[in-house]
C-alpha cells in the first residue's frame, strides 16, 4: 500500500515480519518472565493462563525469539558495523537527547545509537539463550551451581534487555515518522534526510 | 490446612505478611546417626503415609535404593564406607529436607503460596500453587526438592505437616525402630542431642556434635554426628551450608533494583517526551523537499 | 531367648555374633540402642562382614564363617587362663565340680566312644561318676583331674590366641580385645547378653556353636541375670510359637521327645524320659514328664483315651527315621513319597540345593501348597528362564494351590523370641477366596475323616477318635484352640498336699502346668503354655505395660511361657544365700519365707536357700552343664571345619584327616560327592537376610521391592580387584551345585582374612530373590548351598560353603 510514491523504502515486508515476530516474542517473554521475576508482576502470569502455563510457554517462546532474532541478526549485522562517524555521533549523543539534533554528524541507514542498540540486544540475546537453556529443567539437567549462575545472568540480562527495548520503543515514538517504517516499510524523504542523511543521499542519489 | 493457615511465617513470592497470629512451638526432627542402622523403615513409612510409590529400580552396586531423592522418594538413606586411621565406619545418613529456618527454596520460589514456612519451622510445598519452574531446587543449599516427571510439580519432605498439625509425630519418626529418629520441640531436641553427644564423646568420638547449620539460620531437621567436624563424610552433607550468594543476589537486591531501574527508564522516557517534545521532521526540510518536487 | 527383648536394655555388654540383629531384628535391636544410651553399654560385633549391627558397634572383629567354636573356645581359654570367671557361680550353679567317668577321653579330634562307620558316639564314658545312692560325685575344690572344670580347662588349653587367630582369621589383637570386653562381665554385677540367630544355627556344628557360648555365659555367671542369657533371635515373628508347637519332627508339642520305634509301650516310653535326680534335694522338674504327656494324650483323644488303653499310646506314630527337612526331601528325591503338603513354606527357595529340591518335587504325584502368596515352589514345574529351567513336559506332579490368609487377616497369637505369647486381632479380611490356615486344615480333616468313616481303611481309629470339640468343626476358632492348648480340668483336680482340697473343678481352665495330672483328669495341648488361658481369661491378650522395677519385666503384658516367667533360671541371679548378685538389677530374691520380686521365680517358691535347691531345675542335677553329654558331637564343643572348607585340614587336628568336619553329621549318598573343593571353589560363600526384605515374602510387596529391588552379592575390594569386578557389574557365583547371577556390591566391609597361612575371601549372598513377585526376578540363592546339616538339629549349613565368582 503506497501512500506517497516518493517515500523511501526502508524495510521490506520480510524484514518487517521478522522484526515483529521478534517483537511479539519479546513482549510475551517479558510479560511472562517478569511474572517469575518479582511477586509484583506475578499477576501477569494470568495472561498466559496462569503460572504453570507461563512457565511452560516462556522457554518455547524464547526459542522462537532466539531463532527469529538470529535471522534478524544476519539480515542487519552488516549494516550495523560501527564507523568513525558513528563514534562521533555517540560522543555527542547528549545533544541528540536534548532534542538538538541539527548539528549531529551525518548518519547512514542507522545511527551510532541504533547500532549500539543492535549489538547490545544481540549480546543480551546470546546471554539469555545460554542462561535460559541452563534453567530449562524440562529438557536440560545441568549442575545446580551453573543453574544458579544462569538464573542471575538470565534475570539481569532480561532486565537490561527490557530497559533497552524501552529505549528502542521510546526512540521510535519520540522520533516522529519512524514507526511507519516498521508498519508500512517506508519513510518520508524529509525524515530520511533529517535523521539519516547519508542513507538519504545513497538511496536518492541527491545531495 | 485450615489449622495451619493461621501460623504462617513466610509465604513464597509474597511481599506482605501471611496469616501469622498464632504462635506455635518450633519443632525439630533429630536424626541420631550414631543410632541409625540404615534399615529404611523411614523410607517405607514415608511411602505409606504419603501414599507414594517410587519405581522398582535396579541395584547399582551399593545398598542405597532408590539411589536418590525423587518426586516419589522424599527421604533416602545414604551409605558411606569411610576408612580413617585404620578404622572402618559405615556412616549411614537419612537424607531429606532439612526445613531450614532461612529456606533457600522459599526464597527462590516465584509462585505465591507454593512454599510456606509455618511458625513451627516446617517448610511445606503446596503443589497446587507450584508452577514447576524448579527455582526451589536452584535455591536449596542441600539439593532436596525434585520435579515430578509426571506432573511437573516440585516435591519434598513435608515433615508430615499434616500429622504434626494434629499433634502426631512424622511417619518416619513413628516407624524408626531404634529411636535414631526423634521429634519434638527444637529446644528439647537440642537437649537430647547434648546427651547423645556426651555419650559419643565418652566412647572416643571427641568431635561428636550437633548439625544445625547457622548458615541457613539453623534447621528443623538436625543430625547428631560422630564426626561433626567432617559432615562431608556422611555422603557429602555440606559443611557450613548457606543460600548461594548468587541466589541471594538473584532473589534479593536484584529484584527491587531492577524493578526500580525499569520504572526509571519508562518514566524517564515519558518525562523526556513531555519536557523535550517530540523529535519531528523539521518544517524546513519538508518545505525544501516540497519545493524540489514542485520543480 | 532365656531372657527377653526388653531385657537387652539391662546389659552392660551386648555381643552380636552368629547373627546381625540390626539387619534381621531391627525392632528388637532398639533395646541394644537403649542399653547403649541409658546404661552406657558397649556393643561388640563379631561377623565375617562389617554389618549394619557393626555400624553402630563399639568394637568389631572379623571372623571366617564357620569358625565360631574356635573363636568361642578361645574365649573360654582366655577366661580360664586369666581367671576371669564368676567363681561362686561356676562352682555352685554349674557341673564344674562334677566328676566324670575315668574312661572319658578326647584324643586326636574325637571323644571316647567314636564309631567311624556309623558316624556316631557310644556315650557310655560321657557320664558322671555316681555314688552308692545314685547321685553324682563332686569335688568342690575343682582340683580332681576328672572333674568337669579340669577336663574343660584341658580341652580348651589348645585354643590359644595364636591358633584361634590362625583358624578364624580374626587378627589376634582384635580377638584379645573382644576377650577383654567379655571378661569384664565376669564381675557378679556385670552382665553380657548375646544376641545370635541363624548365623550360628545354620552350620554343621550349629548346636555346638550355641553351646560354646552357653558355656561362656555360665563361666561369666550371666545366665539367669537381667541383661544376660543366651538369646536366640528368631526369624519369624512367630517362629518361637511354631517351634513350641512342634515344628520339629523329633518332638511333640512343648518339646516332649517323640516316641520312636524303640518305645514299644507307654510305660517304657515314659520311663526313658522321666529322669531321676542326680543330686540330693533337686527339683528335677522333668520328673513331671508323665503329667505333661498324659495331658497331651487327653487333648488329642479325649474320652477315647483311658488308663486302660494307655491313653491311646499305640495310636501315636512312632518315629522310624529322621523326619527333618533334609530327610524329607532326601526321601522325596529318592522317589519314596507320593504327596507333600506344603503349608507356609517355600522349600524350593528355603531348602539347600535347589536343583535337588526341584527334582525331588518333580517325583511327587501331588503337591499341596497352602500359602497366601504364589510361591516359587508352587511353580517349580514352570520355566522361568535361567531362574528356573524346568521342563513341564517331564513333570507329572499335580499342584494344588490353597490360598490362605496372612497373619493380619486373622486373629490368633504370636510367641516372640522372648517366649511372650501375645494375642493379636484380625485387621482386615483376606482377599478373594482365601481362608485361614486353621480352616484349610480343619476342612481337610473333615474330609479325610468322612472318607475313613465311609471306606474304613488301614488303622482308621486315630483319625476317627481324634478330639474335635469345636463349635464349627470346619472352622475351629483361635480362642477354642488357645484354650485347648492351655489346658483344663476334666475331673476335679486336688491339691497334692491336701487330697481333700479341690484346686480346679471339672471343666475349669487350669492355672498352669503345675495342675496337670497323669491320671487322665487334665487335658493340655502344650504343657509349657499351661495357664495362658486360665480362669482369669486370655492372659496373652493383656496389654498392661506397667513396669514397677524399671527392668522391663512387664509381667502383665501378654503371657510368657513357662508360667509367665520372663527370665529363665532367674534363681541364678541370686547368690546361694538368696541375695541378688546385682541388687540394682534384682530379678528375684529370697524374702525369708519365699522367693519373690520382679519375676515369677524359677524355683519352688518356698525352697529356702539352705535347702540347696539349685537353679537349673530342668536338669536332674539341678545345675547347668558345662559338660553336656546330650550333644551328638561330644560333651565339650570342638572346632570342626564346615563340609565345604577352604582348608585341607583342621588346624586343631592336622594329623587326623577324619577330624576335618563334624564326625557325626549325617550325609546322604550323592551329597558328599556334590561338596566342592577349594581348588575349584576358593571362596567362602555365606547367605543372609537383608533388612529391606522378609524371607521370600516381600519380593511380592511393592514397598520392599522399591527399597531393595534387585539381587546382589557382596564382595570385598581386594577380591573385586583380583577378578576385575567393579560395583554394579553383573557377576556369576558358582558352587558345585549350580550358579546364580547377580549385581556385585563391592565393599570395604568384607575383608580378606589371613587363615592358616592363606588368604580367604568371603562372598556374601543375600537370599530373598526368586522368580515370583514384583521385585526384579532373581535366582534362588539356595541353588548354591550344600545339602548337609547340623548333627543335632539337621539345620542346613547355609552359612559356610565354597563358591567361585566371575564377571559375566
Amino acid at each position: 500500500m503506497i501512500r506517497n510514491p516518493k517515500d523511501l523504502a526502508r524495510y521490506t515486508a520480510h524484514e518487517r515480519a521478522n522484526h515483529w515476530v521478534v517483537g511479539i516474542s519479546f513482549i510475551l517473554l517479558a510479560l511472562s518472565g517478569l511474572a517469575f521475576f518479582h511477586p509484583a508482576f506475578f499477576p501477569l502470569a494470568q495472561l498466559f493462563g496462569g503460572g504453570t502455563w507461563a512457565r511452560i510457554l516462556h522457554p518455547y517462546v524464547g526459542v522462537l525469539m532466539a531463532v527469529s532474532f538470529l535471522v534478524l541478526f544476519f539480515r542487519f549485522s552488516a549494516l550495523n558495523a560501527m564507523t568513525p562517524a558513528d563514534r562521533e555521533w555517540l560522543s555527542r549523543v547528549g545533544e541528540m537527547v536534548d532534542g538538538n539534533d541539527h548539528d549531529m554528524p551525518e548518519q547512514g541507514k542507522y545511527n551510532g545509537g541504533q547500532k549500539l542498540m543492535f549489538w547490545a540486544l544481540a549480546l543480551c540475546m546470546l546471554l539469555l539463550v545460554a542462561s535460559g537453556i541452563v534453567m530449562w529443567r524440562a529438557w536440560f539437567d545441568v549442575p545446580v551451581g551453573v543453574i544458579r549462575l544462569g538464573a542471575v545472568v538470565h534475570a539481569a540480562t532480561a532486565a537490561v534487555m527490557i530497559a533497552l527495548i524501552f529505549v528502542h520503543v521510546y526512540a521510535a515514538i519520540w522520533v516522529k515518522g519512524t514507526i511507519r517504517a516498521m508498519w508500512y516499510g517506508t519513510v518520508t524523504r524529509a525524515w530520511a534526510k533529517q535523521h539519516h542523511r547519508a542513507w538519504y543521499r545513497q538511496v536518492t542519489g541527491k545531495s | 490446612m485450615a489449622l495451619q493457615s493461621l501460623d504462617i511465617t513466610r509465604r513464597s513470592a509474597t511481599t506482605t505478611p501471611a496469616p501469622s497470629v498464632r504462635q506455635t512451638t518450633e519443632v525439630a526432627k533429630l536424626i541420631d546417626v550414631s543410632a541409625c542402622i540404615g534399615c529404611k523403615a523411614c523410607q517405607a513409612a514415608c511411602m505409606e503415609w504419603n501414599d507414594i510409590r517410587d519405581e522398582i529400580g535396579t541395584c547399582h552396586g551399593v545398598y542405597d535404593n532408590p539411589m536418590d531423592l525423587t518426586a516419589k522418594s522424599w527421604t533416602v538413606m545414604r551409605y558411606a564406607e569411610v576408612e580413617q586411621d585404620g578404622r572402618l565406619e559405615w556412616l549411614i545418613r537419612k537424607d531429606g529436607c532439612m526445613h531450614c529456618a532461612d529456606p533457600g527454596c522459599l526464597k527462590a520460589c516465584p509462585a505465591p503460596g507454593a512454599i510456606l514456612q509455618y511458625a513451627n519451622g516446617i517448610v511445606d510445598f503446596h503443589e497446587e500453587h507450584c508452577i514447576g519452574c524448579g527455582y526451589c531446587i536452584t535455591g536449596c543449599p542441600f539439593n532436596i526438592p525434585r520435579l515430578s516427571k509426571e506432573d511437573g510439580k516440585a516435591y519434598k519432605c513435608s515433615l508430615c505437616s499434616d500429622r504434626v498439625a494434629v499433634g502426631q509425630a512424622p511417619a518416619c519418626i513413628k516407624a524408626c525402630p531404634t529411636g535414631a529418629l526423634q521429634f519434638g520441640a527444637k529446644e528439647q531436641m537440642k537437649h537430647y542431642a547434648e546427651e547423645r553427644i556426651h555419650d559419643l564423646q565418652s566412647r572416643g568420638y571427641q568431635k561428636a556434635g550437633l548439625y544445625d547449620p547457622p548458615g541457613v539460620g539453623g534447621t528443623h531437621v538436625m543430625y547428631v554426628l560422630h564426626h561433626a567436624d567432617q559432615p562431608e563424610l556422611y555422603s557429602r552433607l555440606p559443611n557450613d551450608p548457606g543460600i548461594s550468594p548468587l541466589v541471594s543476589l538473584w532473589k534479593g537486591v536484584a529484584k527491587p533494583l531492577a524493578t526500580l531501574a525499569l520504572a526509571g527508564v519508562a518514566l524517564g522516557s515519558l518525562f523526556h517526551y513531555v519536557t523535550k517534545g517530540p523529535n519531528e521532521v523539521s518544517k524546513e526540510l519538508e518545505d525544501e523537499l516540497e519545493k524540489e518536487d514542485a520543480k | 531367648m532365656t531372657n527377653h527383648w526388653v531385657d537387652i536394655k539391662n546389659a552392660d555388654l551386648v555381643m552380636v555374633m552368629g547373627g546381625n540383629a540390626a539387619e534381621a531384628h531391627p525392632c528388637g535391636f532398639k533395646w541394644v540402642i537403649e542399653a547403649k544410651k541409658h546404661r552406657g553399654a558397649k556393643l561388640v560385633v563379631v561377623d565375617p562382614r562389617f554389618t549394619r549391627s557393626a555400624s553402630v558397634s563399639d568394637y568389631y572383629a572379623p571372623i571366617r564363617s564357620g569358625s565360631d567354636i574356635a573363636f568361642l573356645g578361645g574365649v573360654i581359654h582366655y577366661l580360664l587362663s586369666n581367671d576371669k570367671i564368676h567363681h561362686d557361680y561356676v562352682k555352685r550353679f554349674t557341673n564344674a565340680a562334677f566328676l566324670i567317668d575315668a574312661g572319658f577321653k578326647f584324643e586326636d579330634g574325637f571323644f571316647s566312644g567314636y564309631n567311624a562307620e556309623k558316624r556316631n558316639y557310644a556315650k557310655d564314658t560321657w557320664k558322671y561318676q555316681l555314688d552308692s545312692d545314685g547321685y553324682a560325685k563332686i569335688d568342690e575344690t575343682l582340683q580332681d583331674p576328672n572333674c568337669v572344670f579340669q577336663l574343660m580347662k584341658q580341652h580348651y588349653s589348645r585354643y590359644t590366641p595364636e591358633l584361634v587367630s590362625k583358624v578364624t582369621g580374626t587378627p589376634k589383637d582384635r580377638f584379645l580385645k573382644v576377650c577383654e570386653m567379655i571378661a569384664e562381665t565376669a564381675a557378679p554385677d556385670k552382665t553380657m547378653t548375646i544376641c545370635y540367630a541363624l548365623g550360628w544355627t545354620q552350620h554343621s556344628v550349629g548346636s555346638q556353636n550355641i553351646r560354646t557360648m552357653a558355656m561362656v555365659q555360665l563361666l561369666l555367671g550371666n545366665m539367669g541375670m537381667a541383661g544376660g542369657g543366651i538369646n536366640a533371635l528368631r526369624g519369624h515373628s512367630n517362629v518361637q510359637g511354631i517351634t513350641d508347637m512342634c515344628l520339629y519332627s523329633e518332638v511333640l508339642p512343648g518339646y516332649l521327645s517323640a516316641p520312636t520305634d524303640a518305645d514299644k509301650t507307654r510305660d517304657a516310653y515314659l520311663a526313658a524320659r522321666t529322669p531321676k535326680a542326680l543330686r540330693p534335694n533337686q527339683m528335677n522338674f522333668p520328673q513331671n514328664f508323665p503329667k505333661w504327656f498324659t495331658s497331651l494324650q487327653k487333648a488329642w483323644y479325649g474320652n477315647a483315651a483311658t488308663k486302660d488303653n494307655d491313653f491311646c499310646y499305640d495310636w501315636l506314630p512312632k518315629k522310624d527315621a529322621g523326619y527333618d527337612v533334609l530327610a524329607i526331601f532326601e526321601r522325596m528325591y529318592q522317589g519314596k513319597m507320593d504327596g507333600f503338603v506344603c503349608q507356609g513354606f517355600n522349600p524350593l527357595a528355603a531348602v539347600p540345593n535347589k536343583r535337588k529340591v526341584g527334582e525331588a518335587l518333580a517325583k511327587l504325584k501331588y503337591l499341596v501348597i497352602i500359602d497366601p502368596l504364589v510361591t516359587d515352589t508352587s511353580e517349580f514345574w514352570k520355566p522361568h528362564g535361567e531362574f528356573n529351567e524346568a521342563d513341564p513336559a517331564k513333570i507329572q506332579t499335580e499342584v494344588f494351590r490353597l490360598p490362605c490368609n496372612l497373619f493380619a487377616e486373622e486373629t490368633g497369637s504370636y510367641t516372640n523370641s522372648g517366649r511372650v505369647v501375645q494375642w493379636h486381632w484380625q485387621a482386615a479380611e483376606g482377599p478373594g477366596e482365601s481362608i485361614s490356615d486353621t480352616e484349610v486344615v480343619a476342612r481337610l480333616f473333615q474330609k479325610i475323616k468322612a472318607m475313613y468313616q465311609k471306606e474304613g481303611g488301614k488303622l482308621p481309629e486315630p483319625i476317627l477318635n481324634l478330639t474335635w470339640p469345636y463349635r464349627i468343626p470346619a472352622k475351629p476358632s483361635p480362642e477354642e484352640l488357645l484354650m485347648e492348648i492351655s489346658g483344663k480340668a476334666l475331673g476335679d483336680v486336688f491339691d497334692p498336699k491336701d487330697a481333700t482340697k479341690v484346686i480346679a473343678k471339672a471343666g475349669e481352665q487350669l492355672a498352669g502346668f503345675a495342675q496337670l495330672r497323669d491320671d487322665g483328669s487334665t487335658t493340655c495341648g502344650n504343657w509349657i503354655y499351661g495357664g495362658v488361658w486360665s480362669q482369669a481369661g486370655n492372659l496373652s491378650a493383656r496389654r498392661d505395660n506397667s513396669d514397677p522395677s524399671g527392668l522391663g519385666q512387664t509381667l502383665n503384658w501378654g503371657f510368657a511361657w513357662p508360667a509367665n516367667r520372663r527370665i529363665l533360671y532367674n534363681r541364678a541371679s541370686c547368690d546361694p544365700s538368696g541375695k541378688p548378685w546385682d541388687p540394682r538389677r534384682a530379678v528375684i530374691k529370697w524374702t525369708g519365707k519365699a522367693w519373690g520380686g520382679n519375676d515369677v521365680p524359677d524355683m519352688r517358691p518356698d525352697a529356702a536357700p539352705d535347702e540347696g535347691v539349685m537353679p537349673f531345675i530342668m536338669t536332674p542335677e539341678g545345675v547347668a552343664r558345662l559338660f553336656a553329654p546330650a550333644m551328638a558331637e561330644g560333651p565339650f564343643p570342638e572346632h570342626y571345619e564346615p563340609f565345604e572348607t577352604p582348608l585341607d585340614k583342621n588346624p586343631f587336628h592336622p594329623e587326623n584327616p577324619k577330624a576335618l568336619n563334624n564326625p557325626v553329621t549325617r550325609i546322604y549318598k550323592g551329597d558328599s560327592e556334590a561338596f566342592g573343593k577349594a581348588a575349584d571353589f576358593p571362596y567362602v560363600g555365606t547367605t543372609y537376610r537383608l533388612v529391606e526384605h522378609y524371607h521370600y515374602w516381600t519380593k511380592h510387596a511393592t514397598i520392599n521391592a522399591v527399597l531393595q529391588p534387585e539381587q546382589f552379592v557382596e564382595i570385598g575390594e581386594e577380591l573385586a580387584k583380583e577378578k576385575g569386578i567393579v560395583a554394579g557389574d553383573k557377576v556369576k557365583v558358582r558352587s558345585s551345585r549350580g550358579f546364580i547371577k547377580a549385581v556385585a556390591v563391592v565393599t570395604k566391609r568384607i575383608k580378606a582374612l589371613d587363615v592358616d597361612g592363606r588368604k580367604v575371601h568371603t562372598v556374601g549372598i543375600p537370599i530373598h530373590w526368586g522368580f515370583k513377585g514384583v521385585a526384579k526376578p532373581g535366582f534362588i540363592a539356595n541353588t548354591l548351598t550344600p545339602f548337609v546339616g547340623d548333627a543335632n538339629s539337621q539345620t542346613p549349613e547355609f552359612k559356610a560353603f565354597l563358591v567361585n565368582i566371575e564377571k559375566v
